[in-house]
């Protein structure tokens, strides 16, 4: 496993998210408002249907700080999939060209995902300060889940981008799993609807525990989410080792299949 | 102390071909794994040496060493495997068998252009490109003036790529490549962009980093080209080595193996094959005032064609022209079905050609394409007629502006 090549490689990592993002807000009119547009307006829908008419249990916090705190991370994961999972065959053109650690292109699309991350998450700020919410020290705990989060679109894309290389249907599977997946998640729900017996179960959906993350470190509310955690955690380090070695398997032919 | 760079080991690389179904789609293989559940976990069979009719070899069992500071010129026929050697060494796809062993930063051109993108300026991509081709940012932006002037974009330079013409495009993207310093540089038949001029200080600068003591794999199909840069040779023919020599004598090997040595074939589209001149023997002694007959062979591809026309044109050995045929004047249309040898005849009458060598170009077209344009081909000798006893009085007196030809087609 040659992490060491791929440290040596994190210049062009950078260039890789560097395209990405330029290339990205380059030609587009709404530009980095999408990146606000798509988190606000679902969770506009939710706050109505699933809060204010299914009065759905929010343990205390106003709707949209319920809904916003959880499709922050949601709308990263979703978008940083489908990058993670085209990116291999999308770039074939490179691929077959020049040799740098394919590793490279998975990170750099789950990376280049941050960046509309960082613009929601200011939304996110300003809502805060709007329903006059303080968040506790648990925020100093809130680096440990963005980075859950980022290893969990990892783990996960790193399975679907060489699967994609191999079977060129999946990245069609993506979003319908993605949609499936998130009713899966403590999305529109908090995690206490889920019996206390099976609640382990659940948490090995690794978003379970980061989403519970997410909303108990942004809003200090209710306990820390340990047993979610637990199993979050422990599957998303089996995600991503399993995913390392599945995609180096793959790497090595990828350049005559793709 | 061993100064070799690259070692390759009984590499070897076996390609499906064929009727392979292009790509797999997760519900094909679901639905077999349904229908067939023992079928997901049987172990393949043993593959046949040679391989079978789904599989080639591109590569066969090649073994060499290359010194540091070698610059070693890689040629052979379409298909010899060049390419997918470089692709093996350059870490792009791994050998079925058999290993490479490589010390040293190398740097691949495979390519010109990899990595740039449309939509973003000149100045962007160079970074782009230079990054992923392995240079750090540091020395990009070092080496960023250079590179502009190099291309002679500096006007444009911050201007979207997508607006550049293709000869701007391909000289920004062969600026990058050539300021590329590694200590192994692997080149695949790159130096074919751009106009004459900017060929010759591709080549000037290629030539540099050979000088600099760099190691340098240089695939060409341009035997001047090879030559010019490269001190020893290696020729490949279906996926073995031939030859591990000396540059002059490997490309002499080379000449050596083609049907119609020294041809050279500009544009071949795969649906005609040129095979040589079969009365080449007869022409190797004309005089000026014969008439010349010249019998070329072809084989058409595996689908027929229609109105063809085909155009002639005598070069002497400096390269001039001295006749030239069309089929169109003639009106002489020919049309052949699929998989068929014919001999298509040329003949001129009389032409009085001065004594020399003579090469003949051929392009056939139809209509609306070209087909296929080789040139070079080694047509015939004129010997001088003595004049008053004295051989060569009257030579380079003769010409004649538009012999009669004709041209007629002959199934085989």
């Amino acid at each position: 496993m040659n992490l060491r090549e791929v440290w040596a490689a994190r210049e062009l990592l950078y260039f890789f998210v560097w395209r990405d993002i330029k290339v990205r807000y380059k030609q587009t009119a709404i530009g980095a408002a999408w990146a606000v547009i798509q988190p606000f307006m679902t969770m506009v829908v939710f706050s109505l249907f699933f809060g204010k008419l299914a009065k759905m249990d929010s343990h205390g916090l106003p709707y949209p700080i319920f809904y916003y705190s959880a499709l922050l991370p949601w709308m990263y994961f979703s978008g940083a999939l489908q990058q993670a999972t085209s990116v291999v065959v999308d770039q074939q053109h490179v691929i077959t060209k020049v040799y740098f650690p394919r590793l490279v292109l998975p990170l750099a699309a789950v990376t280049s995902g941050l960046l509309d991350f960082a613009i929601s998450f200011l939304v996110f700020v300003g809502m805060m300060a709007w329903f006059r919410i303080k968040p506790g020290p648990a925020l100093l705990l809130f680096p440990f889940f963005l980075l859950l989060a980022v290893l969990t679109a990892l783990g996960v894309g790193l399975w679907l981008s060489s699967l994609n290389a191999i079977y060129r249907d999946v990245r069609y599977v993506v979003p319908f799993l993605v949609q499936f997946w998130m009713f899966a998640s403590p999305v529109a729900y908090p995690s206490s609807l889920v019996p206390e017996h099976w609640r382990w179960l659940y948490g090995l959906n690794p978003m379970a525990g980061v989403i519970e993350g997410f909303r108990w470190s942004l809003t200090g509310n209710g306990q820390p989410p340990t047993l979610l955690l637990a199993a979050s955690s422990a599957a998303v380090l089996l995600l991503v080792i399993g995913g390392m070695f599945f995609f180096q398997r793959m790497e090595g032919t990828i350049a005559d299949v793709v | 102390m061993s100064d070799i760079v690259i070692r390759a080991e009984s590499l070897s690389k076996r390609y499906e071909i064929g009727e392979r179904q292009n790509y797999l789609a997760l519900r094909d293989v679901i639905a077999r794994a349904m229908s067939a559940p023992a079928r997901l976990f049987q172990a393949r069979k043993p593959q046949s040496p040679n391989g079978d009719a789904t599989h080639i070899w591109a590569l066969k069992d090649v073994s060499f060493e290359i010194h540091q500071g070698e610059v070693v010129g890689i040629i052979g026929r379409n298909g010899a495997g060049k390419s997918t050697l470089l692709k093996i060494l350059a870490r792009i796809t791994k050998p079925t068998t058999g290993y490479a062993d490589v010390q040293g930063r190398m740097g691949t051109l495979l390519e010109v252009g990899t990595g740039f993108h449309g939509e973003l300026t000149g100045r962007e991509n160079v970074f782009l490109s230079g990054a992923i081709l392995g240079m750090s940012k540091a020395e990009i932006l070092r080496k960023f003036d250079e590179i502009v002037a190099f291309a002679e974009v500096e006007k444009f330079i911050d201007t979207p790529l997508k607006h550049y013409s293709t000869g701007m495009q391909m000289r920004l993207a062969f600026a990058v490549a050539a300021h590329l310093e590694p200590e192994i540089l692997l080149v695949d038949e790159v130096l074919a962009v751009g106009d004459i001029q900017f060929q010759k200080k591709c080549l000037g600068k290629m030539g540099n980093v050979a000088k600099q003591g760099r190691t340098i794999l240089f695939v060409s199909h341009n035997l001047q080209h090879a030559q010019a840069i490269c001190r020893s040779g290696m020729l490949l023919h279906a996926g073995k080595v031939v030859r591990r020599a000396e540059i002059s004598e490997v490309v002499r090997d080379y000449l050596a193996q083609s049907p119609y040595s020294g041809a050279n074939q500009r544009v071949d589209n795969g649906v005609l094959a040129f095979e040589g001149i079969s009365n080449r023997a007869q022409l190797g002694r004309v005089a000026p005032h014969d008439d010349l007959e010249f019998r070329l062979k072809f084989c058409s591809g595996k689908a027929p064609l229609d109105n063809l026309m085909i155009d002639f044109a005598l070069h002497n050995d400096r390269n001039e022209f001295v006749v030239h045929s069309k089929s169109r004047l003639l009106d002489f249309r020919f049309s052949v079905p699929a998989l068929q040898e014919f001999e298509i005849i040329y003949e001129v009458k009389s032409p009085r050609l001065a004594p020399g060598k003579y090469t003949l170009t051929v392009y056939v077209h139809d209509g609306r394409e070209a087909l296929l344009w080789v040139d070079n081909i080694d047509a015939c000798v004129v010997n001088a007629k003595p004049h008053f006893g004295v051989p060569g009085l009257f030579d380079g007196v003769y010409s004649s502006l538009l012999p009669e030809f004709s041209i007629r087609a002959e199934v085989a």
